[in-house]
Order: structure tokens, then C-alpha cells, then sequence
């Protein structure tokens, strides 16, 4: 027998994860600790490459990992315990696979042994995150830890990223096995995702995008997923080719906002050039976008004169909703690349002055118009000051789910990828003040900001303490309009006006809030205060709390009413009473 | 277009149903079925038949055979949302190739005595049955074929003293030399 004593890759299994993060670059963990992962945590204590960020619930190292990833382009990583702790991890772990986020997350399980037996915070762990991961391992051996490890990190980061998850037996953490770096074997020969398109379906889009009339070009959280160098191929082939262009919700920031072919965000609340521009075009280039309900409305209606070419990475993605004619896998970056050098080399510049005309038509329709008023805040108008005043600084934006998170779509303006955090598939509530939380830690000299709503921010408002701990100084902007108001206006269209349960009733006092938690709270209830307090939020180098005191009633317009066309949109000077009743007809009695 | 107050498109798409045998090479390893299970549960997706095995030891591979029923557009989802799983190397539509040979076993119980008796023994005489056990009361027949052969030949045997049957499920294979 050999002497393995000196083999400096024998360890514990605790030992082989610490490893293994450092070897994948690792700089930051997101956890919480407990009895199944303790090996791990003491481990953690005895080094220092990697810094653990102790959340205070671990949904909210799960969310804060996802901001940390979607600021960086790096995966995020989460350590909790078995049980509880693992059962918490569901709700970001699931958000993270409908917004294709890549995630790893390590999770205590009980010894091997006890497992099955209802052991003291045992759950099946790897049973009930199944179909929220991409995929998920349980560990048996500590000699398969390593292999698997390395897996969960190329699973994670590759192909279409999204969330992977580790269960990891408390005998197994203990136990001395062989460790090994990264090497290309860990992964399963089954896991191959193609990166590179298809040169004549390639060919077959160019010639597509050089004769089109009316062109539009629809960009999703793809172009960001591939990472920067997508978005600027994308603003190349914008720049090239002339065409107008639109995004999703995930999307924004890949086309700069003050970009002149920009139309806006699509969808249920995205602009009304945006959505006729993509019901009347002729030819649809869609990048990392995957026809979504908030995109489409009503299938059969959508963008029904057009033919489509679709590039995705994600087979799934491809004829999953609306049927498309010229499909293309492979990564965003890398085939707009190839795109971008065929329509170059082999077509010019289509004519398309006449189709930019109507474009002019729509926009002049001003469909994020509002009404101004000099005494309440309207909500609009806190996101526009925001916006101005933050503009030109180092500044990101998470958000909760609601109104608040349509305004800050619609009206602050990202120029940039990668700066805009947003729960946009699962649309959880509580992901924006976490996230904040993530993306500070990994820009710690950054101005990052959460615009969220009263409701949602009560969900993971436990994070300030985190934020306080870390001396990451985020910025919460309540849109307080005391309302769950998505919820209120959603009963206000089509529920006869009775809002049933979804006005904010006894709403903490933020500003004693901030400061209980020994963060700043600030408070502005007229327009005339606002530009001073936002002033001095931005001043303020600590976590601040901001209850901007907003309209009330104020609802989220342009809206396409579901089960309508893009080309039914209800505006928002045109939704009186009697209008919004017609274009909800078929609803319940409305207002 | 009528429709409930919702924040989904409700309408459904009537595109006609087609049956397709799916053939699914996957590494063999543990949940490996929990993954394709939840997956058509989740997903809601049919499935008429499941079957599954290891069918290359050393190499730990299993083949997965699945019946499954709905519109093209959600054939090819299935078709695509299963390759994506991580430990699914190749998933091959039987169906659409053409070629494909299908087969199910079935044992088929039946009690009873005289007339009844001599009857479940000619039809399956006829059907290519054998009797696998027999008591002065019952047999067990063991029917091989196709599935609708062996809907077929259970329904004749209910009104003879059909007590209950077990039935594999579908395996499939092309024709011809060349490998899934
Ligand atoms: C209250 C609320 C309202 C909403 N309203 C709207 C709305 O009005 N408008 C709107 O747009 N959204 C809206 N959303 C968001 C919406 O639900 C979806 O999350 C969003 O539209 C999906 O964006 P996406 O199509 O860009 O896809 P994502 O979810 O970002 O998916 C990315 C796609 O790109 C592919 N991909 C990933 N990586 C790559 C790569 N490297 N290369 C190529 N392809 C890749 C993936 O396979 C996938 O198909 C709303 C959400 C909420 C909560
Ligand atoms: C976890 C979770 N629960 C419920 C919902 C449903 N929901 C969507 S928006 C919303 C209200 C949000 O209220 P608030 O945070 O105050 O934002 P506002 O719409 O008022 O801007 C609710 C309850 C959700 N998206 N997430
Ligand atoms: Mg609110």
C-alpha cells in the first residue's frame, strides 16, 4: 500500500468543496449554516480565499447569488443546510431556471445512513428540486465528490446557464477521499450544448433580413445570458443592417436605451411602437428571446404577416410557442458574429425609410405618457428622477415584482448589459432587495439600487440586516403607493373593482425601520422634496431605506389585455372607464 | 374572443392528436426515470406506455421506450425537452422513422370451466398464445405482438373469465442494420 498521508489531494469532503470552489475561481458564497453542513462551515473558518456572505434566510442567499451572477456573468454560489434550509433554496433556485440564471448550490443532506429513515431535517432534497434545477447530484461517495463538484460548475455555466444543485450527506464531509482539479472527463459525454450555428440557416436569415420591408429585431435575456461581447455584435448588426429594435424584460441594456433605433421595451406593458412595430413587420430577427405570454398576447394573432428566424441556444426554446421559419441554435454572441460577417460580406442595407416613417407614426403616439401633478409623487416620475439623477454614475438596478418593476422598465433607461436585475419569469416578489444585496458584494464601489414596492419589499426586508453587516450600501426605493398595486389593478380591470385583499394595511414606518436595522431612512411625499432626497440617498456611502410616498390608484399603462393582439393595446389616455370595460369585454362586470 | 378574467391566454390550440414511440438512450443512474417521469407530469404531457432497462451494462446505459399522444408542435417539445436532460444521450422518434418494429408481452389470467374453457384455449391457440400455467380452473396465457394485438385478444377473453392481466408496456426497435 502506498502512503496516502502526504497525497496532498487526499481531504475531507468538506474539504474537497471549499477546493473546489477556489479552484473555479470562487470568491464569494451566499449561506447560512446548520447542523448538516457544519464540516463545511469549519472549514470555511480555517481559510480565506473564499468570503462567506451570511444571509439572514436563505431565500436570500439565493437571490443574492443570482444578482451576484447576472452582474457578473459568473455563476453565484449558496451553501445551506439540509431540510429547511434546502427547502427555503426552492423559490430562488426555481426563479434562477426561469431566467436562466447559473447558480450552484451546495446543500447539507443527512448521513447516508439515515437517509429514508425521517431523520432530523431530512427532505428529499434532490426529489423536490428536481424540476427547479438544470440539473441536481446526490453525493454517495466522497471519490465522486470532486468529479461531481467540477460537473455542477460546467453544468451550471454552459449551454443555456441556469441553476444546478449538490446534496451533499454529512458522512461524506467527513470522509478523506481523492480530490482532483477540473478536467474535461467530470462531465457526462450526454451533455453536449452547441455553440456554434448552422452556416446555411446562417445564410438563409441573411438573405431574409437584406429584403425585408419592415424589419424588426426582438432581443431577449439571451443576448445578455452569452455575455458582453453579444451586445455588441448586436449593436453592430442594429448599426449594419438599420433595423429597429425591441427587448423583453430580460433584455434590456443590451441595445442602449438612448439608441436611435430603439423601440422600447415589448409586451403586455412594453411601448405601442414596439408592439405594432412586431405586428406589422414582415421579417422578425428574435436573439435569445423565447415568446414568452407577456410577448405574444393572443398566439394566433401574433405578429401574424411575418416570417421569423429565431436564434437560440435551447432547442426547447425553438417552436415552443409560435412556430418559426428559420431556426437557429447555437449562442447568441457566437452566431450574430457569424451573422453579422454574411450580411456584411453579401448584402447591403435594405431601404427601409418608408417602414421608419410609420415607426415615426406610433411613437408619436407617446404611450408612457402621464399626467404631471405638482402635489402627489407620481410613480412614473420618482423612476424618471431616479434615472436622471443616477445618470452617468456606476449604477445597477434590481427590482421586486408589481407596478414598480413596469415603470422601472419602461422608464429608467439602461445603456449598458448586465446593470438590470429583474425577476421576470417566475416574477417573485422579494428577489430585488437580496439581489441588491448579490450585486454589491460584487461591485462593492457601485451605486446599486432596488426599485421596489411596498408589498415585495416586506418579503426579504430581513436582508437590511445582511446589507448592514457587509457595509453594503444599497439602496431600497419603495414606490409606496400602500397597495399590492399589480394586484389592485388586475381587480380594478377585471374583477368589478373589488379589491380583495390587495391594499397594504399596516404598513411598518420604513424610515424607523432603517433605523432599527441601524440603516438610513429617508422619506419624500411631494414631487418638490424628491430630487433632494434622491440627492442625498445617493450621498449617503450606507444601506438606506427610501419610502417615496407615491399616487396611490396610479395604474401600469400601455397594457395589451390578455387574450388581445399587440395591436389592441389599451393607451393611456385612452383608459376611461368605458374603454378599458370594452377592451377587457369578455372579462367579469367591470368597472 | 371570450374569455374569463385571466392574465393568461386562454384559448387552446385544436391541432389534431398524432401517437408517436419515442426511444430514449440515457445513462443509468440513479433518478434517472424520475427525471423523464416528472418531466411529461410536469410538463403535462401523456404518456400510454413507459418502458425501461438497462440494456448496455458495462457502459451503464439504459433504453427508455415511451408511448406518448399529442400535437406535432408538442411531439417535437417532448422530443427536445428530453435531449436537453443532462444524462439523455440520443432521443429517436420510432415513428417518425418509418422502420420501426414494436412489440409488448402480455400474461392474460382467465377462470372458468367447460364450454368457456375450450374456448380461451382455441382463441389463443389462435392468437399465437401459450399457456404458461394451468389449473384444473385457469389458465395464464403469455401473448407477445403488438399493443393493439393484445387489447384485442384480452378483450376476448373477458367474457370468458378474465381475472386480471400484466402487461409490459412497449419495447420498440428499427429494422434493418443500423443502431438508435
Ligand atoms: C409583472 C410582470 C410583467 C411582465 N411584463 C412583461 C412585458 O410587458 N414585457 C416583457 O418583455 N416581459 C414581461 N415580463 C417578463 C416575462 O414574464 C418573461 O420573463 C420575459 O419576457 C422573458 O424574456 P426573454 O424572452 O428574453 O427570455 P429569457 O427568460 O431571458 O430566456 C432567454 C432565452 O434565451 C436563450 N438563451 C440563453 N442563453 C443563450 C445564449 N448564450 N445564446 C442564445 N440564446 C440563449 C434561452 O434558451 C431562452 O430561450 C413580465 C414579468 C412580470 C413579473
Ligand atoms: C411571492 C409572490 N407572491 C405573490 C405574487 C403576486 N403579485 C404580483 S405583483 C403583487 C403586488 C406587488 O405589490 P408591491 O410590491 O407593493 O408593488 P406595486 O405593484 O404596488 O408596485 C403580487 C401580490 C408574486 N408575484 N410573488
Ligand atoms: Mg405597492
Amino acid at each position: 500500500m502506498t502512503d496516502k498521508s502526504h497525497d496532498p489531494n487526499q481531504m475531507t469532503g468538506a474539504a474537497m468543496i471549499v477546493r473546489a470552489l477556489i479552484d473555479h475561481g470562487v470568491q464569494h458564497v451566499f449561506g447560512y449554516p446548520g447542523g448538516a453542513v457544519l464540516p463545511i462551515y469549519d472549514e470555511i473558518f480555517q481559510q480565506s480565499e473564499v468570503e462567506h456572505i451570511l444571509v439572514r434566510h436563505e431565500q436570500g442567499a439565493g437571490h443574492a447569488a443570482e444578482g451576484y451572477a447576472r452582474s457578473t456573468g459568473k455563476p453565484g454560489v449558496v451553501l445551506v443546510t439540509s431540510g429547511p434550509g434546502a427547502t427555503n433554496m426552492v423559490t430562488p433556485l426555481t426563479d434562477a431556471l426561469m431566467d436562466s440564471i447559473p447558480l450552484v448550490c451546495i446543500t447539507g443532506q443527512v448521513p447516508t445512513h439515515l437517509i429514508g429513515n425521517d431523520a432530523f431535517q431530512e427532505c428529499d432534497t434532490v426529489g423536490i428540486t428536481r424540476p427547479a434545477t438544470k440539473h441536481n447530484w446526490l453525493v454517495r461517495d466522497v471519490n465522486d465528490l470532486a468529479r461531481v463538484l467540477h460537473e455542477a460548475f460546467y453544468v451550471a455555466t454552459t449551454g443555456r446557464p441556469g441553476p444546478v444543485l449538490v446534496d451533499v450527506p454529512k458522512d461524506v464531509q467527513f470522509a478523506t477521499g481523492t480530490y482532483h482539479p477540473p478536467r474535461k472527463s467530470d462531465v457526462h459525454i450526454s451533455y453536449t450544448p452547441r455553440v456554434k450555428g448552422d452556416a446555411t440557416q446562417i445564410r438563409k436569415a441573411v438573405a431574409m433580413l437584406a429584403n425585408a420591408k419592415r424589419p424588426v429585431i426582438y432581443s431577449g435575456g439571451g443576448v445578455i445570458n452569452s455575455g458582453p461581447e453579444a451586445s455588441k455584435l448586436l449593436r453592430q448588426l442594429v448599426e449594419a443592417t438599420g433595423f429597429p429594435i425591441t427587448s423583453t424584460l430580460m433584455g434590456l441594456g443590451a441595445y442602449p436605451a438612448s439608441g436611435p433605433n430603439w423601440l422600447g421595451m415589448l409586451g403586455m406593458h412594453g411601448t405601442y411602437e414596439a408592439n405594432m412595430t412586431m405586428h406589422d413587420c414582415d421579417v422578425m430577427l428574435c436573439v435569445g428571446a423565447r415568446f414568452d405570454d407577456r410577448i405574444t398576447g393572443r398566439v394566433d394573432a401574433f405578429s401574424p404577416g411575418s416570417k421569423k428566424i429565431h436564434i437560440d441556444i435551447d432547442p426547447s426554446s425553438i417552436n415552443k410557442n409560435i412556430r418559426v421559419d428559420v431556426p437557429i441554435i447555437g449562442d447568441a454572441g457566437n452566431v450574430l458574429g457569424d451573422l453579422l460577417q454574411v450580411f456584411k460580406a453579401e448584402a447591403k442595407k435594405p431601404d427601409i425609410k418608408a417602414w421608419w416613417q410609420q415607426i415615426a407614426q406610433w411613437r408619436a403616439r407617446n404611450s408612457l405618457s402621464y399626467r404631471k401633478n405638482n402635489d402627489i409623487i407620481l410613480p412614473q416620475y420618482a423612476i424618471q428622477r431616479l434615472f436622471e439623477l443616477t445618470r452617468g454614475k456606476d449604477t445597477y438596478i434590481t427590482t421586486e415584482v408589481g407596478q414598480h418593476q413596469m415603470w422601472a422598465a419602461q422608464f429608467f433607461g439602461f445603456e449598458e448589459p448586465h446593470r438590470w436585475m429583474t425577476s421576470g419569469g417566475l416574477g417573485t416578489m422579494g428577489y430585488g432587495l437580496p439581489a441588491a444585496v448579490g450585486v454589491q458584494v460584487a461591485h462593492p464601489d457601485s451605486l446599486v439600487i432596488d426599485i421596489a414596492g411596498d408589498a415585495s419589499v416586506q418579503m426579504t426586508i430581513q436582508e437590511m440586516s445582511t446589507a448592514v453587516q457587509f457595509e453594503l450600501p444599497i439602496k431600497i426605493f419603495i414606490l409606496n403607493n400602500q397597495y399590492m398595486g399589480m394586484v389592485r389593478q388586475w381587480q380594478q380591470l377585471l374583477h368589478g373593482n373589488r379589491l380583495s385583499h390587495s391594499y397594504s394595511e399596516a404598513l411598518p414606518d420604513f424610515v424607523k425601520l432603517a433605523d432599527a436595522y441601524g440603516c438610513v431612512g429617508l422619506q419624500a411625499t411631494k414631487p418638490s422634496d424628491l430630487d433632494g432626497a434622491i440627492k442625498e440617498m445617493i450621498s449617503i456611502k450606507r444601506p438606506v431605506l427610501f419610502d417615496c410616498r407615491v399616487a396611490a390608484l396610479e395604474n401600469c399603462f400601455p397594457m395589451i389585455p390578455s387574450g388581445k393582439a399587440h395591436n389592441e393595446m389599451l393607451l393611456p389616455e385612452e383608459a376611461t372607464d368605458e374603454a378599458t370595460a370594452k377592451a377587457f369585454s369578455g372579462g367579469k362586470a367591470l368597472v | 374572443m371570450n374569455q374569463p378574467a385571466s392574465a393568461y391566454f386562454l384559448e387552446e390550440r385544436h391541432d389534431p392528436n398524432e401517437t408517436h414511440t419515442l426511444s430514449v438512450l440515457v445513462q443509468n443512474e440513479p433518478g434517472v426515470l424520475a427525471r423523464v417521469i416528472g418531466l411529461f407530469s410536469g410538463r403535462g404531457y401523456n404518456i400510454e406506455s413507459l418502458t425501461v432497462s438497462e440494456t448496455e451494462s458495462q457502459k451503464h446505459l439504459s433504453r427508455i421506450t415511451i408511448v406518448t399522444t399529442g400535437t406535432p408542435m408538442v411531439i417535437q417539445q417532448i422530443k427536445h425537452q428530453l435531449d436537453r436532460m443532462i444524462p439523455v444521450y440520443r432521443v429517436v422518434d420510432m415513428t417518425l422513422t418509418g422502420s420501426s418494429i414494436e412489440r409488448e408481452l402480455a400474461m392474460v389470467k382467465v377462470r372458468g370451466g367447460g364450454d368457456h374453457r375450450v374456448e380461451a384455449l382455441r382463441l389463443a391457440d389462435a392468437f399465437r398464445a401459450r399457456v404458461i400455467d394451468a389449473t384444473t380452473e385457469s389458465f395464464v396465457f403469455e401473448i407477445t405482438g403488438n399493443s393493439s394485438k393484445i387489447s384485442q385478444f384480452i378483450d376476448l377473453m373477458r367474457p370468458l373469465g378474465l381475472v386480471e392481466v400484466s402487461r409490459t408496456g412497449v419495447a420498440a426497435i428499427t429494422r434493418g442494420p443500423e443502431g438508435m
